[in-house]
């Protein structure tokens, strides 16, 4: 039917030129366009960013190396960080919350698909605007060109004085940008959670892709308005001649701080409890059991969306505050490894005494298993603040958040892409080569950061161009680049099985891996309505009720 | 307006869920809570440490009218939903109206302070840190009741058009959720800049 | 909710769907040379990690922070060991946890349609997995108080050295207000006897963006903040120069802001100490040299002793030969480097805000001969 959203038969249909099908691209208000749109973009600025990546890794490889120069390095971490956290994180954790959501609670849409495809657009300018840095940023000679202050852009580096030319405009207005149109989205999360359930499904009875979506968004709202502030104050600062960072006037440089990591911490919990979510949903059809502990999943989940709103300056144990404050941040950082160490046990609470299968989406939810432990626990050292005293600033604290954003969350969205591409396409993608991606990516990811802690406990600070022979660094960052590569090539086997697949994957049908949610109740892909008519639920796996008549879960609710 | 789903009920009864458009403007109202609370922390966080110039107890003047008019004009806005609600057009028309007006004395109020500050006391965004502070977060917040004014006129004219009946109430309780959202904000400002801050 | 389970057997005999079927058949065999397969790769990791760990030659060229000589930095690598054993002890019991699962719980060819028992969740396990954590943080959490009232509230002692240091892009400059010291990017402090211990309390300033003063072997890094001073204390047990380098990116050059700092015998440090105090000579030598830096850009921003050069922007060469390095530790202070630093800082340190000064042949050879009379 050529109502279907994205049915395959359409790309070879004769009536509808290339010219019609972009601009029913571009025009969309649909959720699942959207979303897959978030994600394409996403993708194409994970290479993108990954190119900025062996940038980096090259240009370290040896002591003294001349790759680029120390101004391109620079500019090239910051893009890396920015780009990867703003144009590829968020987006493509939006695009399977947009594409999922609606579909999991039984809707036709969002509550607001007009500012589902506006938020959408907006968050796509940003990251154009920023790259549009690398042409148009050139001011003064040495002046201007992409943002080299780092992702955090600490005043007063930022300031006229220090950076001069418009690079560090082209970072905050691109951000500022993309920011609303974050916001933008999580209003449209929000609303369609609360508003536009199917009946019967009480907040109770959602999926947990849900509930954490639904907790992601709430702080999405708590936590870019800081961004937001902190940002508009640097342009006052840079544009209007204001002080808010200025120390010469009496300003305060440790203030952009706590705004922007009032900001930033969260922001790390912001990515990963849709890789919560994803687990959440796959473990356990992969396990073949329902998720252990339900309420306690949505409790956990809360709980350190409050608690990660009070650790912030724990990436400012070495700015100087008082002893009570750093104990107070010590605290609560640790305090918030308890709700996520809770989770982590609950979903080996799903595996243990189940079935499981271990497709490629359930091997990346071991992978991510694995390696969030070891991420939370080098947390936990960092949290000790005398401990972060050596180990803030060096490449420990590197291999730590690239341990929790490509050891977990990468791994986790790998495992989504496994386990949903068949929804959207309506075709598998291949197992073997999946195996294969799953295997080299694990052999570059752990040579790579496993060992790239090291050198952070023998003295290496981060974003330096080069560093001195002699340190013991040498071997360890020659490894290190060597990991980086292998996890390059599996990226590489990834796309490949993912256009493979898109023309010769195995029909996937409504319902490939026996699951129990609402999604997998339509065709693959799905019909631009989602539901011939809305169906009304009596537990939280109403196709299990479906499937198993005699002993549906609603007798258990 | 509860934002909690109220459960399903056993028999094949009500499923009633929050409207959307409320929980949306809830969202927003959060949102722009959370950044103006930043804009706030500063202001305070500055208070007395300006290095040099007019510091708030020279300059500033306490603007009675400004605030008596915008606080008047939630009033004003909830009444006329009310009004709408039960079918009175020309009463919901002339509220909506004279919201609008006193939204812009207290927007006339402001443009003549800042022109006071600036012309007379010479106190600019780039003067001092209570410059700075100052203008951001007032200005912030005169930005807000500028958008929400143009909100407001167009639903006036959608008004005067005839085209705004009861069975919009919804969607004007929404804006005027902005609206009150907006006088709280300067509830907060006052307090902070006018009270707090001298 | 209901928290209960049921049984097995309810779902047996539907036709659960392609899920369960044999492609599940994986063999025990392959399974385990899996995980051993993993096991052999991160014991492999390890053992590199070992091996690059293990050569800490005792010549301090390696600011390891496990190799500490002072005693903040001993404290912290005693609170380390003590967060690496809580961490390593729950790592394993997770770990073998999820190894066990794994290989228990995974499908076998015998499970034909049948589904596991439906476990909901378990209100005890729940409790005891919430309340064994909240003890583990409270341990964790009084250590890391301890240490950090014991490291940031230390009193200072009289016989404490007073260094204010100065961050500025790309350099340190390090002043001795009492001894009437001004110096750069080499610190030299007194080894430390714990009997009569004489630290050394540095106040760390900064003259434009952020910096981090960062010597591993000797004390954590504390930041230096412009408009926001803080201190930070060593008191070394060893004499030896010991490596370190700014911490916090400060621009283009934050990789060469290298530090360097140099622990004397108390005989030592006090021979250092008169040389710095020392006025400079008026050597013959440098004569047309200091015509040179006295008349050119360079009295800008550096200060020599006894000439019109007073510029605060650049390190002070009052006493430059005393030092082993420039540029912040960039290149070895040597006549072919000083020359080549003059007339083109770019070639040892692109970015730098030193500019290139040029001076013709004859004016550079006379400026590098005065410059190597400045001890």
């Amino acid at each position: 039917m050529s109502s279907n959203a994205m049915t395959i038969q359409d790309v070879a249909a004769p009536d509808r030129t290339w010219t019609q099908v972009l601009h029913e691209w571009v025009t969309t208000v649909d959720h699942k366009r959207l979303g897959v749109l978030y994600i394409l973009y996403a993708l194409v600025f994970l290479v993108i960013a990954g190119f900025e990546a062996a940038i980096i890794r090259i240009q370290l490889i040896r002591p003294h190396n001349d790759f680029v120069s120390p101004q391109v390095f620079n500019r090239m971490f910051t893009m890396h960080g920015t780009t990867m956290i703003f144009f590829v994180a968020m987006p493509i954790l939006f695009g399977f919350a947009n594409y999922l959501v609606p579909l999991m609670i039984g809707a036709r849409d969002m509550a607001f698909p007009r500012l589902n495809a506006f938020s959408f657009w907006l968050t796509a300018f940003g990251g154009f605007l920023l790259y549009f840095s690398f042409l148009g940023g050139n001011g003064l000679y040495g002046a201007g060109n992409a943002p080299d202050v780092g992702w955090w852009a600490y005043a007063p580096l930022t300031s006229r004085a220090f950076s001069p030319g418009h690079s560090s405009e082209y970072w905050t207005i691109a951000l500022l940008v993309s920011g609303f149109g974050s916001m933008g989205t999580a209003v449209n999360i929000i609303a369609t959670i609360i508003s536009m359930r199917c009946p019967g499904m009480t907040l109770s009875r959602m999926p947990l892709f849900a509930w954490l979506n639904l907790t992601m968004a709430g702080m999405v709202f708590l936590v870019i308005g800081p961004l937001t502030a902190a940002q508009l104050m640097l342009c006052v600062d840079r544009y209007l001649g204001g002080h808010f960072f200025d120390t010469q006037a009496g300003g305060s440089a440790t203030l952009w701080m706590h705004f922007f990591w009032i900001f930033g911490h969260p922001e790390v919990y912001v990515l990963v409890i849709p890789a919560f979510a994803f687990l959440s949903e796959i473990i356990p059809v992969f396990s073949r059991k329902p998720i252990f502990g339900y309420p306690v999943m949505v409790g956990a989940t809360i709980c350190i969306g409050f608690v990660s709103m009070t650790v912030w300056a724990h990436h400012m144990f070495t700015i100087g505050m008082n002893s009570y404050a750093n104990s107070f941040f010590a605290i609560t950082t640790m305090v918030v490894g308890i709700p996520t160490g809770i989770k982590i046990f609950n979903w080996l609470g799903t595996m243990w005494g189940g079935r499981l299968q271990f497709k490629t989406p359930m091997l990346f939810c071991m992978g991510f298993l694995f390696q969030f432990l070891i991420a939370g626990l080098t947390g936990i050292m960092l949290s000790a603040a005398p401990f972060n005293w050596q180990l803030s600033g060096s490449y420990f604290v590197v291999a730590h958040f690239h341990y929790v954003i490509v050891g977990g969350i990468l791994f986790a969205l790998f495992g989504a892409f496994y386990y949903w591409y068949p929804k959207i396409i309506g075709r598998m993608l291949n197992e073997t080569l999946g195996k294969l991606h799953f295997w080299l990516f694990f052999i570059g990811f752990h040579l790579c950061f496993d060992l790239m802690h090291i050198p952070g406990l023998l003295g290496m600070p981060r974003r330096i161009y080069t560093y001195e022979p002699g340190r013991g660094w040498e071997t360890l960052n020659l490894l290190v680049t060597i990991g980086a590569f292998i996890q390059g090539i599996a990226i590489l086997v990834f796309v490949v099985n993912m256009i493979i697949s898109y023309f010769k994957g195995a029909k996937a049908g409504n319902d490939p891996w026996d699951a129990w949610t609402l999604e997998w109740s339509v065709s693959s892909p799905p019909p631009a309505y989602n539901f011939a008519s809305i169906p009304t639920v009596a537990s939280r796996r109403p196709l299990w009720d479906l499937k198993h008549p005699e002993d549906p879960d609603s007798h258990y609710d | 307006m509860s934002v909690i789903a109220t459960p399903l009920s056993e028999a094949k009864g009500e499923w009633t869920l929050p409207y959307r458009g409320t929980v949306g403007m809830a969202c927003l109202i959060f949102a722009e809570a959370s950044i103006f609370t930043i804009f706030v922390v500063a202001y305070l966080f500055y208070v007395g440490k300006s290095l040099s110039g007019p510091t708030p107890r020279e300059v500033l003047e306490t603007p009675i009218l400004g605030t008596i008019c915008l606080l008047s004009s939630s009033l004003t806005v909830h009444l006329a939903t009310k009004f709408l609600y039960l079918g009175r057009r020309t009463g919901f028309l002339s509220l909506w109206f004279i919201t609008i007006v006193l939204g812009g004395i207290f927007l006339f109020g402001t443009g003549r302070e800042w022109h006071r500050l600036i012309y007379e006391h010479g106190l600019t965004i780039s003067t001092n840190l209570f410059g700075t502070t100052y203008y951001s977060l007032v200005g912030l917040h005169a930005t807000h009741v500028v958008v929400g004014l143009l909100l407001l006129a167009v639903v006036f004219l959608f008004g005067l058009a005839g085209r705004v009946g009861p069975e919009q109430t919804k969607r004007a309780e929404v804006l005027s959720l902005y609206w009150h959202f907006v006088d709280g904000v300067w509830v907060v400002v006052f307090t902070v800049v006018y009270i707090l801050g001298r | 909710m209901s928290w209960c389970f049921r049984e097995d057997s309810a779902a047996n005999g539907k036709d659960v769907k392609r899920m369960s079927d044999n492609s599940n058949d994986v063999d025990w065999k392959i399974i385990c040379g899996r995980m051993a397969g993993v096991l052999v790769l991160l014991a492999g990791i390890l053992f590199a990690a070992g091996l690059c760990l293990a050569d800490s030659p005792k010549d301090n060229s390696v600011p390891s922070i496990f190799e500490p000589r002072s005693t903040p930095a001993e404290s912290i690598r005693h609170l380390s060991f003590f967060v690496l054993s809580v961490t390593g002890l729950i790592f394993a019991v997770v770990f073998i946890l999820l190894a066990f699962a794994i290989v228990k719980f995974r499908s076998k060819s015998g499970d034909r349609g049948g589904e596991p028992a439906q476990v909901y969740g378990s209100t005890q396990i729940e409790l005891a997995w919430t309340v064994i954590p909240i003890l583990i943080v409270a341990v964790l959490f009084a250590a890391t108080a301890q240490m950090i009232h014991a490291i940031q509230d230390a009193p200072k002692p009289k016989e404490a050295v007073e260094v204010t240091a100065i961050g500025h892009q790309f350099w340190w400059e390090f002043r001795y207000p009492k001894l009437g010291i001004v110096t750069a990017n080499e610190l030299h402090v007194p080894v430390s006897d714990p009997a009569h211990p004489t630290p050394t309390f540095l106040r760390l300033l900064s003259a434009d963006t952020d910096h981090s003063f960062w010597v591993p072997q000797l004390a954590g890094k504390t930041d230096l903040i412009p408009n926001h001073p803080n201190e930070t204390w060593l008191d070394p047990h060893e004499t030896g120069l010991f490596l370190g380098q700014c911490a916090q990116y400060c621009g283009t050059q934050h990789a060469k802001m290298l530090l360097r700092v140099y622990v004397d015998s108390p005989e030592d440090f006090n021979v250092w100490v008169r040389r710095q105090q020392q006025a400079t000579n008026q050597d013959e030598r440098g004569a047309a040299g200091r015509h040179v830096f006295e008349t050119t850009a360079c009295v800008n921003c550096h200060a020599v002793g006894g000439t019109n050069g007073t510029g605060r922007f650049g390190p002070d060469l009052t006493h430059m030969m005393s030092r082993h390095t420039i540029a912040s530790g960039a290149a070895d202070n040597t006549p072919e480097n000083l020359r080549l630093w003059i007339q083109n800082p770019d070639a040892i340190k692109p970015g730098s805000l030193m500019p290139a000064m040029k001076l013709n042949d004859a004016d550079l050879d006379a400026l590098v001969r005065y410059l190597e009379t400045l001890q």
